[in-house]
């Protein structure tokens, strides 16, 4: 398969001012089982053995689970199936086709270098609120902390997120409801979670604040593109628990932490 | 409370809930509107008694035209609150994401986009909706104080006032049938299993509010309902005719 490519560049090393520019590349000879990151790889193969500079992009674990890759691929992050950038496949992709591919587009994820950006803001979001405080020593009695299977499957549906910021790309606000719902979803409904049920909402919010992110408006883009398929159910639960958090008593807020 | 308008979510609860307040507001208001169904009637038109009724309300327990006001006041406290909320939230919103790079429309419903057209445009409406029937200012048909019936009728013969109210009907439905669903969501009274039921009442709670508004002025229009009782309306203006 051939594909023109149409690659974001940016930062090049020589000017930190750089605002970016798409740069055109010709593929051929693609694998329709090749994913999009493979079709990358090969494509900066070439550029180091024509000794010019390799396109940079983030990847890890290439299997659909670590939530580094972030591409942005004709303007829907991740591309068109709904998967993680990596378990995007040509096969997805017309012959012949023009393919953009951005980094993602928000004011809190600045680009480091290509299609590599700086998603920092979503760690000091979970800095801000997203743990358990845990108690050490030997084992608790199981049966003493039940958790039913309901909000077991709660829990777990919204601790699938893998916190690769789709979401916040996908947003026409920029906002990060959905992974900081899923993050808050997650832990305040657990019994673990219940000690800092109330600071932990605020302080994630208040950091959301603090990081330049937007807010909702109910679009529903992020669930749309979210490789977990996290549905905005998390988001109401945010803005419940951050409502009841606040309405009902005022507890120390985790201070918010200065941003870069 | 001012720290909850500081912060993203609780700001965007507050303008939820203002707009829960208009609402309420607006169903009240097509209920009331109905009134005029009933016809310029034998001897005062129903819907002239109501809007009397409403000045009486609560007498003599509480002043003339009291509970008027305070709805007055309420209402117009809400719009402020709602229209400056979501300025900040939007001038916000914007800063979040660069400029020239907008978010493509992978499934966003054309009502959600359009919220802050369809909200410019109804709070236009409504500003020459007061100015036609509360404050009498816009006198291109005759308005008058304790007519409503015959305000209503001679307005409504004219095509480009029934197209005015319908099109305004229109931006409502839209703002709403995102609006409605989207107060539950903000505030965090939906749940998985009520999301649907949401969505769906919403859009019903539109048809009901568009189709109960839009009957009075097509009814006028379409002349179902007879002309005003001619004493009130000649004697108020006697070229009300030509």
């Amino acid at each position: 398969m051939n594909f023109t490519l149409e690659i974001w560049r940016q930062f090049d090393g020589s000017d930190e001012s750089d605002e970016g520019r798409f740069e055109t590349f010709k593929v051929e000879g693609i694998d329709p089982e090749a994913s999009f990151l493979e079709m990358l790889d090969q494509l900066n193969e070439r550029l180091s053995n024509e000794k010019k500079r390799n396109i940079a992009f983030d990847s890890d674990c290439r299997e659909g689970i670590c939530g580094a890759c972030s591409l942005v691929i004709d303007g829907t992050p991740h591309g068109p199936q709904q998967v993680t950038s990596c378990q995007t496949y040509m096969r997805d992709f017309v012959d012949g086709q023009t393919i953009k591919v951005e980094p993602y587009r928000a004011n809190t994820f600045p680009v480091i270098r290509d299609l590599a950006v700086d998603r920092g803001a979503l760690d000091r979001v979970i800095q801000a609120g997203g743990y358990i405080s845990t108690t050490t020593g030997p084992q608790p009695e199981p049966n003493s902390m039940p958790v039913s299977p309901e909000v077991q499957e709660q829990a777990m549906d919204a601790a699938i997120c893998i916190g690769c910021g789709a979401c916040v790309a996908a947003c026409p606000n920029g906002a990060a409801m959905l992974f900081t719902g899923a993050k808050v979803t997650h832990l305040n409904v657990l019994p673990q979670g219940q000690p800092e049920r109330e600071s932990r909402v605020i302080g994630m919010v208040e950091q959301m604040d603090a990081e330049g992110f937007g807010g909702c408006t109910n679009y529903g883009e992020c669930s749309r593109v979210c490789p977990q398929e996290i549905t905005i159910d998390v988001i109401g639960m945010l803005n419940r628990e951050y409502r009841k958090a606040k309405v009902k008593k005022k507890p120390k807020p985790a201070r918010a932490m200065t941003t870069q | 409370m001012l720290e909850y308008w500081r912060s993203t979510v609780g700001k965007k609860q507050i303008v939820a809930l203002t707009g829960a307040i208009l609402v309420g507001y607006l169903i009240l208001h097509m209920l009331g509107n109905l009134n005029s169904a009933f016809g310029p009637g034998a001897d005062e038109a129903r819907v002239d008694w109501y809007a009397s009724w409403l000045r009486d309300f609560g007498e003599p327990l509480l002043p003339h035209a009291f509970v008027l006001w305070l709805v007055r006041v309420v209402l117009l406290g809400a719009l402020i609150v709602h229209i400056t909320g979501i300025a900040q939230l939007v001038k916000r919103y914007r800063e979040a994401r660069p400029a020239n790079f907008p978010a493509k429309r992978i499934g966003r419903s054309i009502e959600s986009i359009a919220m802050l057209g369809t909200g410019a445009l109804l709070l236009a409406f409504i500003v020459f909706h007061v100015l036609q029937f509360t404050t009498f200012t816009i006198q291109i048909t005759p308005v008058h104080e304790h007519t409503v019936y015959a305000n209503l009728y001679w307005a409504f013969q004219k095509w480009y006032f029934l197209a005015i109210y319908l099109a305004a009907l229109i931006l409502v439905g839209m703002h709403l049938r995102h609006g409605v669903w989207s107060i539950f969501q903000t505030l965090g009274l939906d749940s998985p299993s009520r999301n649907s039921m949401l969505r769906h009442g919403a859009t019903a709670l539109v048809v009901v509010l568009v189709v109960g508004f839009a009957s009075v002025p097509i009814l006028f229009f379409t002349d179902v309902l007879d002309p005003p009782l001619t004493h009130a309306a000649l004697i108020a203006l006697p070229g009300a005719f030509s």
